[in-house]
């Protein structure tokens, strides 16, 4: 089932409240996405520490119902 | 042998290890595809482990390093991470140095 951008972004804000989150939909069928995230807790965090921060918002939709949202974490 | 201890194995007896879909010469999906084309360019010897051929590994791999996708890197036992980490790692140099550090390339 795709998710609509809008919904992954309402889910990261509310594990990672202070993220800017840019996203792209890459081939327009709601289901190939790249996302940029920039946030201040990140600092000091590894980038799998990050990337396991992001998924952990995705409350397990990460490899399921969004096969493929490539993740870039940016310190704010 | 259970599914945890597999796995173990599998890494702590080859130094650089792509869990994958697929295999290096055929990939099944585009990521796996583009961290073995990754490591080839790098010219460093790995193991990959077609996840498609084992269900076990594929849900392990995904609870044993606590993440959700596949491909997934192992160098010397250590997790270094999935397309999105092994991609830019490469871009910034730093998984060449990752690899020289441990002597692989």
């Amino acid at each position: 089932m795709p998710i609509p951008i809008e919904d992954i972004k309402n889910m990261i804000i509310n594990e990672i409240p202070d993220a800017s989150i840019e996203i792209k939909d890459l081939m327009g069928d709601n289901n190939h996405y790249s996302a940029v995230i920039k946030s201040k807790v990140f600092e000091g965090m590894s980038k799998i520490e990050q990337h396991k921060l992001v998924y952990k918002s995705l409350k397990g939709k990460m490899g399921n119902e969004l096969h493929a949202l490539s993740i870039t974490t940016k310190v704010k | 042998m259970n599914t945890e201890e597999e796995i173990k194995k599998i890494i702590s007896s080859n130094d650089v290890c792509l869990f994958m879909k697929g295999t290096p010469d055929t990939p099944q999906c585009g990521f796996s595809m583009a961290v073995s084309n990754v490591l080839k360019h790098l010219d460093v010897k790995f193991l990959g482990v077609n996840v498609l051929e084992n269900q076990n590994i594929r849900d392990g791999i995904k609870s044993f390093s606590d993440w959700p996708t596949i491909p997934q890197l192992y160098v010397k036992g250590n997790f270094v991470g999935g397309c999105d980490i092994v991609k830019e790692m490469f871009e910034k140099g730093e998984l060449k140095e990752l690899f020289k550090k441990n002597s692989l390339i």
